[in-house]
């Protein structure tokens, strides 16, 4: 009993708050037995019998839940607009295409509570008028497919899906579409035109996907803990979620705790928790003693945010205005051995490769960037890069067509920002401080070296010389700075700065 | 190695894949899936075959099949070996890993090796965050690797 009082008492318990994720880990989640005994479906029932669509989509606006996705557009006004759209075929759509790298708050819930999105589709479809709805889900993610096929088998055997749901006449279908890896179509217009069967590009908006989406018909999408939210709302009301988060957003956020971290994991709390705490009472801190040096939220969208920020209450504005965004719940922390310019480049790596090729801006222009990227952590940077990539990073974020391009720059603005000299140290001494860019490293030979020579053996270059029970000595000249001879010294005495 | 795939019962399990999405809305999507599955690849012959059958353009297959990474068009090695790329794996040292392997083995990534054995992917995360750096050997998971441990586990594939 004692122990069972320490662990909830525990900070990384104490301080999250569990909606979305209220079932993960505690039903089977191919049980659909599970999930009707902790309330599941008793918010579609309310919905159909009780609510009626406009009172689902009062109840929903005056939540004030937001997009989880990570735009954080206003889910209510999001329904009103497909409720009076107008078209004799509607659409539900569920975007599970989870393509941040750090994000995996969307395959727990898929995998572990699959009903919850069904349910919440199913509610949705009813408040617009939609007879037919996509889950549009990562390949990457089997289990939670195989999951969710099993849901919705079991939904329709017990009459939660199909035609004339709850005897009310009203009926709905859900089928599951697999995405094959672009990372380009968690946007809306890229998504729908995947489940049309063209290339994942998107289109100019106007029109908006709620006039004219998959098939030019009227279409909702939301995000998959988005929707999981939307069940608890219905069934406990709107003022009971408004009451949590902060005065702009209500709610919880789900974020993936990740990266240079004590405890990682999926964690989900108020929005309006400082990130203060969410690392160090919730994380437990940066493990080996070593020192916190930025938190990246986002994903290729977000940027790194540093120490003097970690006080900020974590809402959609909040992280907009310090250069990053919430985006869909990435946090990886990185401690003093992560090189924030290697980290700029890693991002635009992933964006230049995912980029669609449809405008020049993202097309061309991440190219550039990453182009002068690269030439900084070789050691060939001059100063006027850094401005070049501020002047490309911000005409690449006003002109782009999608999300994409918009929010590419991101990363390496907000390194810019907050951690130029990094980058001035690449450009001006020609060296890396986190030690991490091969080009600028130096393999160097301490005066704790025993002369056993082991280093020299294992050298592929041989370029370390020395004689037996003396000290050995590397030629810098010719060094790969591959690091076997680190590895392979017995006493720790190579350094690489 | 085309021979191998290309053969009367492949294309007879696509034949029942198309009748199946016949009247489908979009069904290029999943047909384009189905067919790799059954064939490992989508090669050239494939995409004609489906673009007669299911009244689309194969210019449009063709634009479809390039456009997204998870489809190729030449089948891969006995075993795929990938390495995440992930923030949270990169951040943890993946990329080493990467190297380390690619060095050993003798190919880039997306290659496979000259006797079929192995091909080296790069992948984006696979949603495994905590268990970083993670690298997949076809379906067995291995999280937490280090670098000095990748090589005596890829032994057992061998």
């Amino acid at each position: 009993m004692d122990q069972k009082h320490s662990v909830l008492e525990m900070d990384y318990i104490r301080k999250q708050e569990r909606i979305a994720l209220k079932n993960c880990g505690l039903i089977d989640p191919e049980r659909i037995e599970e999930y009707i005994r902790y309330d599941g479906y008793q918010a579609l029932a309310k919905a159909i019998l009780q609510l009626g669509p406009e009172g689902v989509i009062e109840e929903v606006e005056a939540s004030g839940l937001r997009g989880r996705g990570g735009a954080g557009f206003p889910t209510g006004r999001k329904w009103r607009s497909g409720y009076l759209a107008k078209g004799n075929e509607k659409f539900i759509i569920c975007n599970a295409d989870e393509g941040d790298p750090g994000a995996f708050m969307d395959r727990s819930i898929l995998e572990g509570d699959p009903h919850s999105v069904i349910e919440a589709m199913t509610i949705a479809a009813f408040a617009i008028g939609a007879t037919k709805g996509f889950i549009y889900v990562r390949a990457e993610y089997p289990i939670a497919v195989k999951r969710l096929q099993i849901a919705i088998d079991q939904a329709h055997e017990m009459g939660f899906l199909g035609s004339d749901i709850f005897g009310s006449g009203f009926g709905f279908d859900i089928e599951l579409r697999l995405g094959a890896g672009a990372f380009v179509c968690g946007e809306a217009k890229a998504l729908i035109a995947s489940i049309e069967g063209k290339r994942g590009m998107p289109t100019p908006k106007p029109p908006r996907t709620n006039d004219k989406g998959l098939w030019s018909k009227p279409t909702i999408l939301n995000n998959v803990e988005t929707f999981a939210n939307i069940p608890p709302i219905i069934r406990n009301g709107a003022g009971w979620y408004a009451a949590i988060g902060s005065e702009k957003s209500k709610g919880t956020k789900v974020f993936a705790l990740g990266g240079k971290i004590n405890r990682t994991g999926l964690v989900e709390i108020p929005i309006g928790t400082p990130l203060r705490e969410v690392i160090f009472d919730i994380g437990g801190g940066i493990p080996g003693g070593k020192k916190f040096k930025a938190v990246q939220t986002g994903g290729p969208s977000g940027g790194c945010i540093p120490t003097e920020h970690l006080d900020v209450k974590i809402d959609y504005e909040s992280l907009q205005d310090i250069g990053s965004m919430m985006g869909s719940g990435g946090m990886i922390v990185m401690d003093e051995d992560n090189c924030m310019v290697d980290i700029a480049r890693f991002f635009l790596e992933f964006s230049v490769e995912e980029s669609c090729g449809k405008c020049t801006p993202c097309r061309e222009g991440t190219k550039k960037m990453l182009g002068i990227l690269e030439k900084i952590t070789s050691g060939e940077g001059v100063m006027s890069d850094l401005d070049d990539l501020e002047r490309l990073g911000q005409i690449i974020k006003d002109t782009s067509l999608c999300g994409l391009g918009k929010t590419a720059p991101n990363p390496v603005l907000s390194t810019l920002k907050y951690f130029r000299d990094e980058y001035e140290a690449h450009v001006k001494d020609k060296t890396c401080p986190a030690g991490v860019c091969k080009a600028l490293l130096q393999y160097t030979i301490t005066d704790k070296c025993i002369g056993c020579g082991i280093c020299k053996t294992v050298c592929p270059v041989s370029c370390i010389t020395g004689n037996k029970k003396e000290k050995h000595v590397i030629d810098p000249s010719a060094c790969i700075r591959c690091g076997a001879c680190q590895e392979a010294c017995p006493v720790d005495a190579i350094i690489k700065r | 190695m085309l021979e191998k795939i290309l053969t009367e019962e492949n294309f007879s399990a696509l034949d029942e894949l198309l009748e199946r999405y016949k009247g489908v809305p979009g069904p290029l999507m999943p047909l384009l899936q189905g067919a790799q599955d059954i064939f490992g690849a989508i090669p050239e012959e494939v995409q004609s075959y489906i673009a007669e059958k299911a009244n689309i353009p194969l210019a449009e297959i063709y634009g479809v099949v390039t456009f997204y990474s998870q489809f190729r068009m030449v089948p891969r090695g006995d075993h795929v070996i990938s390495v995440c790329l992930g923030t949270a794996c990169y951040v943890k040292g993946s990329q080493n890993i990467m190297d380390k392997i690619s060095q050993a083995m003798g190919i880039g990534i997306g290659e496979t090796s000259s006797d079929g054995k192995f091909t080296l992917v790069g992948t984006r995360c696979i949603g495994a965050c905590g268990l970083a750096p993670i690298v997949t050997v076809n379906d067995d998971v291995y999280g937490k690797v280090k670098e000095s441990e990748i090589l005596k586990i890829l032994e057992k594939y061998k």
